[in-house]
C-alpha cells in the first residue's frame, strides 16, 4: 500500500502542478514543487540529526531502567493489558517496558520523549522478528496505536487556539476524547484482524519478496 | 483546574524520570555513568538509518502539499462531506493531518483565524487536530529505525483510524456545539 500512495503523491503533486502551470502560463506551480522537494530532502536530514541526541539520552537512560530491572517491574505491573494487545510478544520482554514508556509519554503530551522511546521499542520488537524486512503483528498493532493519538491534553492544539484568540481554548477537551477514542479503537481492532488476512501475510521466503516488487 | 493538573503532571513527569531512573539503578549497584553511555552509544546509528525513509516520504509529501492539489480535492469532496455535516472547509485539514504535522498546524491556524477559534468551522478543526498523529511520518521514522520495507497491515490500519477520529470528531461537533 505504501507503494501506492508514495507514487500517487509524487503524481498527482507534480501533475496538479503542470496543470496549473500551462493553464495559468506561470512557471510558479512547477518551481514551487521544485523547491519544496529541495527543501524537504534538506527538512528529513535535520530531523534525522537533531534525534541524535535525544535518542542517545533516552537510550541512556532506557539501558539504566533495563539493567536495573525497573522496565520489567513496570511490564509486569501493566501485564493484564499489554498481553493482550501484543500476545506475541512475551510478558517480560523488554520491549514491553518500552512500549509502555512511549504510551505513557505520548498520553502526557510528551512528544520529545515519545519519540526516542518508541523508536527503541521498535528496536526491541526487532529482535523478536524472523523476517528482518517486513513488519509483525506487534509492530503494526504497536504504531496504529501510535499513529491514533492517545493524549489526554491535546496542548498543541490549545496553544493554537490560545493564540489565534478564543475565549474558551479548553472547550475541545471532551470532543477530542471522544475522536481520539474512535481513532484509537478503530485502529487497534483492525490492526488485529487485519493481520489475519491473507494478502498482509509475513513473507516467509525471499522470492515472495521479489514477487511484490 | 483539571487542565491544571494535567499540566502540572506534564511538567513534572521528564524531570522526575530524570532523577528516578539513574538514582534506583545507583541503589541496584548499578555503575550509572559506565552504563548510561553503553546504551546512548546506539543512537548515532538510528539516526543514520532513518534519513532515507524520511526522505522519501517528506520529499512526495513535500510536492503534494505544494502543488495545490488539496484545493481540487477539497472542491471535489465538497458535497458529499456537507451531507454529513463536516464543513467543506475542513477538509484540507483532514487530509493534511496524517501527511504533515507542520502542515496540519498550519491548516489549522489559518482556518482559526479565518473563521474564529470558537466558530463551528475551529471547533470541528480543533478536534479534529487532536485526534491524530502524523501517521506518515510515523510509519516512516519507525519502520525505518529498524530497516523494515514492508509494513504489512500497519497503514491501512492507521489510516482507518485516522479516518474514524475524523469522522468521530464531526459527528460529536454537530452534536456538542451545533
Amino acid at each position: 500500500m505504501i507503494n501506492v500512495v508514495w507514487l500517487f503523491l509524487i503524481v498527482v503533486g507534480v501533475g496538479v502542478a503542470m496543470i496549473n502551470s500551462i493553464i495559468s502560463g506561470d512557471l510558479e506551480p512547477l518551481k514551487e514543487i521544485t523547491a519544496s522537494a529541495f527543501n524537504m530532502s534538506k527538512t528529513s536530514i535535520e530531523i534525522a540529526i537533531g534525534l541524535i541526541g535525544l535518542m542517545m539520552l533516552w537510550l541512556g537512560l532506557m539501558k539504566l531502567a533495563e539493567e536495573s530491572g525497573l522496565i520489567s517491574i513496570l511490564a509486569k505491573m501493566l501485564k493484564p493489558i499489554m498481553t493482550r494487545l501484543f500476545p506475541d510478544v512475551p510478558a517480560d520482554h523488554p520491549a514491553m517496558g518500552a512500549m509502555i514508556m512511549n504510551i505513557a509519554a505520548n498520553m502526557l503530551g510528551l512528544g520529545n520523549a515519545a519519540t526516542p522511546l518508541g523508536l527503541k521499542a521498535m528496536m526491541e520488537l526487532q529482535k523478536l522478528n524472523k523476517n528482518q524486512e517486513s513488519a509483525t503483528n506487534a509492530m503494526a498493532t504497536f504504531l496504529a496505536l501510535n499513529a491514533s493519538s492517545v493524549t489526554i491534553i491535546p496542548s498543541t492544539v490549545i496553544g493554537i487556539r490560545v493564540a489565534t484568540g478564543s475565549a474558551d481554548p479548553a472547550r475541545v477537551i471532551g470532543t477530542i476524547l471522544f475522536a481520539t477514542t474512535c481513532s484509537t479503537i478503530v485502529a487497534i481492532t483492525l490492526a488485529k484482524l487485519l493481520g489475519r488476512m491473507k494478502r498482509y501475510k509475513v513473507d516467509s521466503s525471499p522470492q515472495t519478496e521479489q514477487q511484490n516488487r | 483546574m483539571f487542565l491544571n493538573i494535567i499540566e502540572g503532571i506534564s511538567a513534572f513527569a521528564i524531570p522526575l524520570v530524570l532523577l528516578f531512573i539513574p538514582l534506583y539503578a545507583y541503589y541496584k549497584k548499578i555503575k550509572v555513568y559506565e552504563v548510561f553511555v553503553e546504551g546512548a552509544k546506539e543512537g548515532f546509528n538510528v539516526a543514520v538509518k532513518i534519513m532515507p525513509f524520511l526522505v522519501a516520504i517528506l520529499v512526495s509529501v513535500g510536492i503534494f502539499r505544494a502543488s495545490g492539489a488539496l484545493n481540487y480535492i477539497t472542491t471535489m469532496l465538497a458535497p458529499i462531506t456537507r451531507f454529513i455535516g463536516m464543513p467543506p472547509e475542513t477538509i484540507p485539514m483532514a487530509f493534511m493531518m496524517p501527511l504533515s504535522g507542520s502542515g496540519a498546524i498550519g491548516v489549522m491556524t489559518d482556518l482559526l483565524t479565518t473563521y474564529g477559534p470558537d466558530s463551528f468551522i475551529g471547533l470541528v478543526t480543533s478536534s479534529m487536530m487532536g485526534s491524530t498523529e502524523t501517521t506518515f511520518y510515523i510509519l516512516a521514522l519507525y519502520f525505518g529505525s529498524v530497516g523494515i520495507k514492508n509494513g504489512r497491515h500497519t497503514l491501512p490500519a492507521a489510516l482507518a483510524g485516522n479516518v474514524a477520529g475524523i469522522l468521530g470528531a464531526v459527528l460529536i461537533s454537530n452534536l456538542v456545539f451545533r
